[in-house]
């Protein structure tokens, strides 16, 4: 009778709306799939072609940016009445990884505005903050950026040396953030200051600060490996000084915030993984038919398809992570795991596929007239940034160790 | 300003796919093969959009005939600003001998029972290539109809006091012609850029509403007068020849008799 009643009541979850569950990963709402599907025809139209000049450019993709902000896609968890697209997260992971798949440094300029900017904001601002700082950056014409590593600390972001000072009515920020991504493009920052060292973690406070603004100046813009259309640099803060309304969250939350927030961004830049992966695989798999060594396509030869193989297989079982990650989120479910499995593994993926594409490709995929040794470069940072392999490790590693506590 | 345009969309196989003869040679490979909304009906709704944004008409109607999947193509179409759609139940033998002269009186009676004022279609479909589905409808109806690109670049569709006016240019300059309404029109490449549906309009899309119908309940026989008899894939293309001279080039050509 139980079992009757429990099965009951599993079928009513595949039938209700809005209930992520199991079988929907056998095939998306169609929501997310007509969304995925114009979001793969953007890129294809949109990205792909210029993908290659704005990497040798260095170019930030301006007007892209601006035309996927007015489809809805710089803001896509955002509730419509702050000017959002007002979907899941999964639909945001699934836009990433599609975008990316056409140009992997948009792919992190979007993520970065949605999940790093948007995302604190959206969860620890009042409602003031929210509108000044949430809606003039959900359409493109404006985008954000995230200030928590320094020159001394990635990984130790509990380390964090920049102060924050209270003067009067006003906080003044003194200190160096480094590798941000976004910055010479963007127009507010969400910035990671200590007001009492001695506290360490606990002393951290997360504050927003318009761009450009007195006493914040920007680095030389780092000449990357990779993702190179989106720009990376220092942000110095001196003497820099901000309305005591711009504390996001309250005081000593700091460090609160920007974990909680790097466990969904993390999503994100899986989901950006994906995409340089499948664009690698697609490269490789559409040059195995094409061509031709020892009177065959060298898709025949079983080296090449046991490489296909491993490739197509390590992309899948990241993309899956990936959604069932997005999917707890968005059931309002612990992530934390997931997400740092999902994280790891896409970017892990991400590496080996683009690894394997050049070799499949031979001297073709050393080259730049193929897009396989820009994937390559590209895939390299998604095992670095926004928490290392090393990191995510640690994550999982002390999440199931607190599942088996004695 | 309450005109009503009825759009027609029509599935196809997407234009980027290879495609493939089916080993008995009665048609195409469509089994498990991409499809999309066919480019030119993309630019028909697109230009049915940018009138109602315009306030000249009042409703946008995307039509489709065929099986169940035809639905996810009037849902692009609602997801890029059509106000509801028409899906047309036709499937198995009867959706793979449909053609223009059943659409064409599918569309005529549609049009008659929603009181449309403008039907916009896409000039052609790009599996058939017919060019004929617009033309007939205007035909059955007694219409006006005008291809505003007409092999050149059509700048502008507009309705002015119940006529429609369409600007295109020409080697002069620019032409502009005044057809009465209720029309037919259809759109070629040229007219517009098709936008991309944004998310919040793909969310509004699902809650947008899709009638059925069946053509019996229309009156239309979807009987077809035709029959294909065999279809093949294009002879393969032979390898040339170099020639060094004019001479030898016209020799060449009288020698294979072709001039």
């Amino acid at each position: 009778m139980a079992a009757l009643f429990k099965a009951r009541r599993a079928l009513g979850m595949v039938v209700g709306h809005g209930v992520r569950c199991l079988s929907q990963l056998a095939e998306l709402p169609e929501l997310h799939q007509m969304m995925r599907q114009t979001c793969r025809d953007y890129a294809q139209k949109e990205l792909a072609p210029i993908a290659a000049q704005l990497d040798k450019d260095h170019r930030f993709p301006a007007k892209q940016v601006q035309e996927l902000g007015a489809m809805g896609v710089m803001a896509v968890e955002v509730p419509e009445s702050l000017g959002g697209a007002g979907m899941d997260y999964l639909a945001y992971c699934l836009a990433v990884e599609e975008l990316s798949r056409g140009c992997a440094s948009t792919g992190v300029i979007v993520s970065v505005n949605n999940s790093l900017y948007l995302g604190p904001i959206l969860k620890f601002g009042t409602e003031e903050q929210k509108k000044q700082w949430i809606t003039p950056f959900t359409t493109g014409e404006k985008v954000g950026c995230f200030a928590l590593s320094e020159p001394g600390n990635g990984s130790d972001a509990g380390a964090a040396s920049t102060l924050a000072q209270r003067e009067g009515d006003e906080w003044v920020l003194n200190g160096t953030k480094a590798w941000i991504t976004n910055c010479w493009d963007a127009s507010a920052t969400v910035v990671f200051a200590t007001t009492d060292k001695s506290l360490k973690h606990k002393g951290i406070s997360a504050f927003l600060v318009p761009m450009p603004h007195p006493g914040l100046s920007l680095g030389k813009k780092e000449d990357k490996l990779g993702i190179r259309a989106s720009s990376t640099a220092n942000i110095i803060l001196e003497d820099c000084r901000i309305p005591l309304g711009n504390m996001l969250g309250e005081r000593g939350m700091g460090f609160k915030i920007a974990m909680q927030t790097l466990d969904s961004g993390r999503l994100g830049i899986a989901a950006q993984a994906l995409g340089i992966a499948q664009a690698a695989l697609d490269c490789a798999a559409d040059y195995a038919h094409k061509r031709t060594a020892f009177g065959a396509p060298i898709g025949k030869l079983q080296a090449i398809q046991f490489k296909l193989a491993d490739m197509a297989l390590a992309t899948e079982s990241a993309r899956l992570l990936t959604w069932r990650a997005a999917m707890l989120r968005d059931a309002k479910k612990p992530f934390t795991k997931e997400a740092a499995m999902a994280k790891l593994a896409a970017s892990e993926a991400a590496t080996f596929v683009s690894h394997q594409a050049i070799q499949v490709l031979g001297g073709m995929g050393y080259v730049t007239d193929m897009p396989a040794e820009r994937h390559y470069r590209d895939a390299r940072i998604t095992e670095i940034y926004e928490g290392t392999s090393e990191i995510q490790r640690l994550v999982i590693a002390n999440n199931i160790l607190k599942e088996y506590q004695q | 300003m309450s005109a009503r345009v009825l759009v027609g969309v029509k599935r196809v196989i997407d234009y980027a796919v290879k495609i493939r003869v089916k080993p008995d040679r009665t048609g195409v490979v469509t089994d498990g093969v991409k499809h999309s909304m066919n480019p030119f009906c993309e630019i028909a709704v697109e230009e049915a959009v940018k009138l109602k944004e315009k306030k000249l008409v009042k409703e946008v109607v995307a039509v489709s005939c065929g099986p169940q999947q035809v639905q996810e193509t009037i849902r692009t179409a609602l997801a890029m600003g059509a106000d509801r759609g028409i899906h047309v139940e036709v499937s198995g033998k009867d959706y793979e001998t449909l053609g223009p002269l059943q659409v064409s009186k599918i569309l005529a009676a549609l049009a008659k029972k929603e009181q449309a004022d403008l039907i916009i279609l896409g000039k052609q479909a790009i599996d058939d290539d017919c060019n004929q589905t617009g033309q007939m409808t205007a035909a059955l109806l007694d219409w006006p109809q005008r291809s505003p690109e007409d092999g050149t670049f059509a700048s502008e569709v507009n309705i002015e006091a119940d006529k429609l006016k369409v600007v295109r240019e020409i080697d002069g300059g620019l032409e502009t012609i005044k057809i009465n309404l209720p029309a037919v029109v259809t759109a070629d490449l040229r007219l517009n850029t098709p936008r991309y549906a944004t998310l919040p309009n793909i969310m509004k899309a699902k809650k947008k509403k899709i009638a059925n119908v069946k053509p019996a309940d229309l009156g239309v026989d979807v009987s077809s007068r035709l029959e294909v008899l065999k279809v093949d894939e294009p002879p393969q293309r032979q390898a040339g020849v170099k020639v060094e001279t004019v001479h030898d080039l016209v020799g060449k050509l009288k020698e294979a008799g072709r001039i």
